[in-house]
């Protein structure tokens, strides 16, 4: 992460610009190469300096889509996504994406026009308290009151965006502000005299973390997002391997440590491996790099990791023994961090103790049952996985299919799997596989999606066929809201509420008796939104369905019914220990 | 536990909106804010009392450090500091008798008398959290009709702490 955000030129004659014009500036010096999102009368002028800008402008059907492509570019490239929206819905519609990327720690920049200075508390048309509604959503946020505050606050954005935790920044302009003159340009450096997020770990307690590790006899890193923005995989592989520490990732981290090495135990939380669960509950010496304790990974707070000793390492201080007692708590990048270490840790064995975890394994792979005439939909990920040599940059939304994504795929690099963690949001899958492609072009994109999720922002289909995005979008439909489904099925004995999605041979319902047999019909909706498409209903289809599509070079959505109550297994009911976990294979 | 909290802002719009609504939004309580300029026009002080435990204080003031626009923050309850508040206490009083008494209790806290009426007098006193809480629990045998509080402001004892630059 460079410590100098740079904007705009320094130029020996500094003539007069416009605001929107040292928008554009700040953004193409930044380094911005593709810009999301959406006009609107209130960023009229930015828009019209982009005519002529070096920036590759993608416009979505959506603001909410527009954000989850710069999400999604974010997180499969590393740098800041950044996007550009009109005054009020414009800008209220981008809140669960600002929101979901703050959860996640991903930066981004959004650009929000707002009406005229002026009128700013008139209730004028599309004026909303932006500043005030994405407070809580982002890592900070600017009202910009003249022009020749732009150029640095257009710096500093995607500084903050960039750097500690990463996170979104908005950037709200009123629409007299773009039209304003100014001559000022951004600063070489941005200096903040109140942020300085570039924090050196305290080298004693790097020293204690490494005495703890020498220790230790059954040692287990616990590996989170923050490594996947810190850039620490070979650092964290460097440790694991010298001192012979299994690894397990959260949902954020997935691939940041290869999962088919035998070190990893892949992922731990209330749908991780079992494997991993147990790790977490007998090791002795946790060690947590950048994943910040969430209740999805704990479960019951008092019982996690019982018998182990505490290592946190993150960026963020206020994320060290929030939710769980940190004994050794270390501020510092995990990259740093894990280099400091290194030299301070000995070559270790464990070998009783990587038996123990290997027999876990062995033992409790993820597995599922075949139902007869149905596909099952661990299946079609199996597929992926095996169709793709295990190379397609998977995104998803959320859910049943979301979890299945982690379980019956092995991803090995670093931003292979992209997926909304902390907030959750279904709808995320589609667009922030756009917005992926758009940033990867080489990659093979597959969004893995519920017919819940994918109609949360199927419109934004068109974006990918107007570009000739070579994405392949598998829906697994199930007729349900499935993960909402299984919890009804598990906690409120099968009492189905609110969860059927439309569709033949489900259960009655007396609203629809004369319904379509797909309702919605997805290949219908892919084919007029331009993409190819198919419909899947046999196992032997998937996988001549999926080379179709990764060969073609064209988007793709192949619609999976899948078996309408598969569950996701092993699962550790909320707010419960390890040893209450359901695992069965049904 | 009360904790006093005193932090350094860029004197900014919003700061405050912020700041307020990180500890709402997390679900802490604010007993009082007091916001005002420092020697510094750049930087104002807000001193903010928070009830609760070791760990919520301590999650209060990471995730305040956090923001972009504090500059600095300092647990004054874990220091060597000064505290005090300014009340102004409006006490309904039937009777001479009562009145008197009013009086007689404000001056041993060395509260001063700002107003009188006939049927009630107005105390304005200056104080440390401890004494005013002292002086409104014994209060609490008369009849209060109106109260404002400033709010607790505090500064450190020692150099260089919390003092601006």
């Amino acid at each position: 992460m460079s410590k100098q955000a740079k904007a705009g030129q320094v130029a020996d004659e500094q003539p007069m610009r416009t605001g929107a014009q040292c928008i554009i500036d700040g953004l193409v010096g930044a380094g911005c190469e593709v810009l999301f999102g959406y006009p609107g009368g209130a960023v009229l002028d930015i828009f019209n300096c982009l005519y002529e800008a070096p920036l590759h402008f993608v416009l979505t059907r959506h603001e909410q889509g527009a954000v989850h492509m710069a999400d999604g570019y974010a997180r499969a490239t590393g740098k800041a996504g950044c996007c550009l929206v009109t005054s009020g819905p414009g800008a209220t519609n981008t809140v669960t994406g600002l929101a979901t990327a703050y959860m996640d720690g991903i930066p981004l920049v959004c650009i929000t026009g707002q009406v005229p200075l002026h009128l700013i508390g008139n209730d004028a048309f599309q004026e909303a308290d932006v500043i005030g509604i994405t407070r809580p959503v982002t890592k900070h946020n600017f009202l910009v009151r003249t022009a020749d505050e732009l150029p640095e606050i257009i710096a500093k954005a995607f500084y903050i965006a960039t750097t500690g935790k990463p996170g979104p920044v908005v950037i709200d302009v009123p629409k007299n502000i773009q039209k304003q003159m100014t001559a000022r340009r951004a600063p070489d450096a941005v200096e903040m005299r109140a942020y300085h997020p570039d924090v050196e770990a305290d080298p004693a307690a790097v020293a204690r973390l490494a005495e703890l590790i020498n220790q230790s006899q059954r040692p287990l890193l616990y590996v989170g997002g923050g490594a996947v923005n810190g850039d620490a995989s070979a650092a964290l592989a460097a440790l694991a391997r010298r001192a012979n520490i299994p690894v397990t990732t959260t949902l954020m981290a997935m691939g940041v440590f290869p999962e088919d090495d035998p070190l990893s135990v892949r992922m731990l939380g209330m749908h991780g491996s079992v494997a991993a669960n147990y790790a977490v509950d007998h090791c002795d010496l946790l060690i947590s790099v950048g994943a910040r304790f969430d209740d999805r990974v704990t479960g019951k707070i008092s019982a996690f990791a019982p018998r182990a000793v505490i290592e946190h390492i993150d960026i963020d201080r206020s994320s060290i023994g929030k939710s769980v007692r940190a004994d050794v708590g270390v501020q510092g990048y995990a990259k740093p961090v894990l280099e400091a270490l290194l030299p301070l840790v000995r070559e270790a064995r464990h070998d009783e103790w990587l038996e123990q975890v290997g027999r876990w394994k062995d033992r409790f792979p993820f597995t599922y049952t075949q139902r007869a005439g149905e596909i099952m939909p661990q299946f079609v990920i199996e597929k992926i996985y095996e169709v793709s040599k295990g190379q397609a940059l998977v995104t998803t939304d959320v859910g049943q299919h979301q979890m299945w994504a982690t379980q019956y795929f092995r991803y090995t690099k670093p931003r292979q799997f992209i997926s909304s963690g902390g907030l959750g949001t279904m709808g995320f899958g589609l667009p922030a596989t756009i917005g992926a492609q758009l940033g990867r072009p080489d990659a093979l994109a597959v969004c893995v999606t519920g017919d819940g999720g994918v109609q949360m922002n199927f419109q934004e289909l068109v974006v990918a066929v107007e570009r000739q995005l070579p994405i392949v979008v598998v829906i697994l439909n199930n007729g349900y809201l499935g993960m909402v489904r299984q919890w009804q099925e598990l906690f409120y004995g099968h009492r189905y509420s609110g969860v059927m999605l439309g569709q033949t041979e489900r259960r009655p319902n007396e609203h629809v008796a004369e319904r379509p047999v797909y309702l919605p019909d997805f290949v219908k909706m892919a084919e007029a939104h331009g993409a190819c498409a198919c419909r899947v209903t046999r196992s032997e289809e998937v996988a001549p369905a999926l080379e179709k599509a990764f060969g073609s070079g064209q988007t793709w959505v192949i619609e999976c019914i899948v078996s309408p109550e598969a569950n996701v297994f092993p699962m550790i009911p909320p707010g419960a220990h390890v040893a209450e976990m359901i695992n069965r294979t049904v | 536990m009360k904790h006093i909290i005193n932090c350094l802002v860029e004197n900014q719009p919003g700061v405050l909106a912020r700041i307020v609504g990180l500890i709402s939004g997390r679900g802490y309580n604010i007993e009082t804010l007091n916001v005002g300029p420092t020697a510094d026009p750049t930087v104002s002080k807000m001193t903010i009392v928070v009830p609760g435990d070791a760990h919520v204080i301590e999650q209060v003031t990471h995730q305040l450090s956090k923001q972009v626009d504090v500059i600095e923050v300092v647990n004054m309850t874990n220091r060597r500091h000064l505290n005090r508040e300014l009340i102004l206490v409006r006490v309904a009083v039937g009777d001479h008798q009562h009145r008197a008494e009013v009086v007689d209790l404000a001056s041993l806290f060395m509260a001063r008398v700002v107003a009188v009426q006939e049927d009630s007098v107005t105390v304005q006193m200056v104080g440390n959290q401890e004494t005013v809480d002292d002086f409104l629990r014994l209060l609490k045998h008369y009849a209060i009709v109106d109260i404002s509080r400033s709010g607790v402001i505090a500064v450190g004892r020692e150099a260089g702490e919390n003092g601006g630059k």
